[in-house]
């Protein structure tokens, strides 16, 4: 071999090493049986993913990730594909760029910047504190992933397919729910998996809208690491991992059966 | 005709600053098979649009059965289309893409089952029901299309270039199928093509498409021995066309003399007189070499500058003074060698004048 490719060989490594380190160095830690967060583990084993699923504080803000996760999911799919089915095949004109721009600004703009305004908006409204409160904050930096993976799967979708079918008599409410959205579903799916872990991740939003009992695991994670650095935590991480993990197998399977 | 079924009346098309059908007119006989041809942008697949609903004319009216259909939405006009792409849904089965129409339709279960076995049987598709579109060849995703389009006994089939993303076999072969369904189910197809052989094999009529406008419209047979301009004589099979200027009227005769110099005679048209400017075509096959027993009104004396063997024929490109001309000639002409000097010969009802040179460009009629 020579130089050139043991050079891109090792900066490769590198780079994954940066990227995973963290995560394997943190890993481990979940298993051991003490209760400090160092090396060496003296002994393995399952305590603090039990005590995930019994402590109250941790077994709750499993089930509201998974709530707020569900009805995220749910309301951002929904608002998305209806954004990428209306902007769908426009002109580029002044009303609709601006308009593709506006549903794409809660990725750029940053999250403390929309949290502030959220609280203040949503107080007025008695949104804070309330499930649907935390739920419509997260669609809201769901909304572009989803809108951003229909469109383009909505390009794929040949126009003389839908000419097609209403020429054989389809009005178009049932050429969209026959033809279009079927042949989009890869799209829409992986724009929904994109919006559960959006909601799953999001921590700032949540700081600002969420009351005690919408504590949501991320937002668990990160009180607990000030107030008392537990286990816990890396275990929570670990199924955090696994989750992710899943969640983009599940996505790779579906595009390979879709496509 | 005596009562159209399908009739188009000063149909216009604009897109924005473009007009693409320019004051169209245009009858169709229910249970004909008409071909729109020409050239791409010449309006011949806008003209189809509008009649399947997916385009509104910009003014005028279409009439089916004698009721106005522009204005109506594509799902109601009853109107089989198939794609050039052959547009069948790539998530429906063959069977499922073939019914899509008769559930449409609320047709029952059990009819549904019967029709889609029938038409199935008809493409001879049969093996292939439960199969993908994308498992099929191009020839047989065409044979869906059109089994797709023709289950629900639509009152027009419209055929967008249907068979040109086929190779050359396939396409004749389907040519064939399609003009034999044609005969069996009295089916009304309105078929775009680009292609003239197609269009020759296949229809009942031709419309010829230039600039928005029908330049011609007829049986195949006129439309290629009689063209009415210089574009459809050059449109429909290959041809020499010659710019001449008309010497004398006598008679039943016409002396031409040609821009190149060569005396021609052409039989006598209506309403030209000496000095008038004209264009005429000579069709290559009408052209006979070294032909020295036929009695012809046309004799040239010729040089062979080119000889291209096709198996059943040779092309041969001559001059005559300044004068290019391509000929058809059979085997046997394999004779006349590049240089050789030949004597060519043809009628004079074989020189035929497609238009004046005066009231360019011709919209002759």
């Amino acid at each position: 071999m020579t130089p050139l490719p043991i050079l891109k060989l090792v900066f490769a490594a590198l780079v994954i090493l940066f990227l995973l380190g963290p995560l394997i160095a943190v890993l481990p830690l979940s298993l051991t049986d003490s209760v400090f967060l160092n090396y060496p583990i003296p002994g393995y084993s399952t305590r603090w993913f039990r005590e995930l699923v019994t402590a109250d504080s941790w077994r709750l803000s499993i089930v509201n990730s998974l709530l707020i996760g569900a009805g995220t999911t749910t309301l951002a799919t929904l608002l998305g594909t209806l954004a990428a089915l209306g902007l769908r095949g426009r002109r580029a004109s002044l009303v609709f760029s601006t308009l593709r721009t506006v549903f794409l600004l809660p990725m750029v703009v940053p999250a403390v910047v929309l949290g502030v305004g959220m609280q203040l908006m949503f107080s007025r409204y008695g949104l804070t504190n309330t499930y649907l409160g935390v739920i419509i904050a997260h669609t809201v930096v769901a909304v572009p992933f989803v809108l951003v993976n229909v469109s383009s799967a909505l390009q794929g979708v040949d126009v003389r397919l839908e000419q097609a079918a209403a020429s054989l008599g389809a009005a178009p409410a049932t050429v969209l729910f026959a033809v279009t959205l079927p042949i989009a579903l890869p799209g829409i799916i992986s724009g929904a998996l994109f919006a559960f872990a959006t909601s799953l991740d999001e921590v700032v939003l949540t700081l600002f809208v969420a009351g005690p009992n919408q504590r949501t695991l991320a937002r668990q994670m990160f009180a607990t690491i000030r107030e008392n650095i537990s286990p816990a935590i890396v275990s929570a991480a670990a199924v955090f991992i696994v989750g992710t993990i899943v969640l983009s197998l599940a996505m790779l399977a579906v595009r390979r059966r879709l496509a | 005709m005596d009562t159209p079924f399908i009739s188009f009346r000063q149909v216009v098309k604009r897109f924005a600053a473009l007009t693409v059908v320019d004051h169209l007119d245009l009858d169709i006989a229910r249970g004909e098979f008409i071909a729109l041809l020409g050239p791409s942008g010449s309006g011949k697949t806008t003209l189809l649009m509008m009649l399947a609903g997916f385009e509104q004319p910009t003014s005028g009216t279409i009439a089916v059965d004698g009721r106005r259909v522009d204005g109506l939405p594509p799902h109601k006009r009853d109107m089989g289309v198939v794609f050039q792409n052959y547009a069948l849904f790539p998530h429906m089965s063959v069977r499922d893409n073939i019914a899509f129409p008769l559930k449409m339709r609320n047709t029952p279960k059990s009819e549904i089952a019967t029709r889609v076995a029938r038409v199935l049987d008809m493409v001879k598709l049969s093996a292939m029901a439960e199969r993908k579109p994308a498992q099929l060849s191009g020839g047989q995703q065409q044979r869906v299309a059109l089994a797709r389009a023709l289950v629900f006994e639509p009152q027009v089939v419209l055929m967008d270039e249907p068979l040109g993303a086929l190779d050359k076999k396939l396409r004749e072969q389907m040519q064939l199928d399609i003009r034999d369904l044609h005969r069996r189910l009295g089916l009304t197809i309105v078929f775009v093509t680009h292609d003239q052989d197609e269009a020759l094999t296949m229809s009942d009529r031709i419309a010829v498409f230039n600039h928005g406008r029908i330049e011609q419209i007829g049986p195949p047979r006129e439309i290629y021995a009689w063209p009415r301009s210089p574009f459809v004589a050059e449109f429909i099979g290959e041809t020499n066309l010659l710019a001449c200027k008309v010497d004398a009227q006598a008679g039943e005769a016409m002396h031409l003399i040609t821009d190149s110099g060569l005396a021609l005679l052409a039989h006598a048209g209506a309403g030209r007189i000496a000095g008038d400017k004209v264009r005429v075509s000579i069709r290559p096959e009408a052209i006979r070499i070294n032909d020295h027993a036929a009695a012809t009104a046309n004799r040239l004396t010729a040089r062979i500058i080119d000889a291209v063997y096709f198996g059943d024929h040779m092309r041969l490109v001559a001059t005559v003074g300044a004068q290019r001309m391509i000929i058809k000639g059979d085997r046997m002409s394999g004779a006349a060698e590049v240089g050789s000097e030949v004597a060519l010969s043809f009628a004079a009802s074989d020189v035929w004048v497609v238009g004046s040179c005066n009231d360019q460009p011709s919209a002759s009629a």
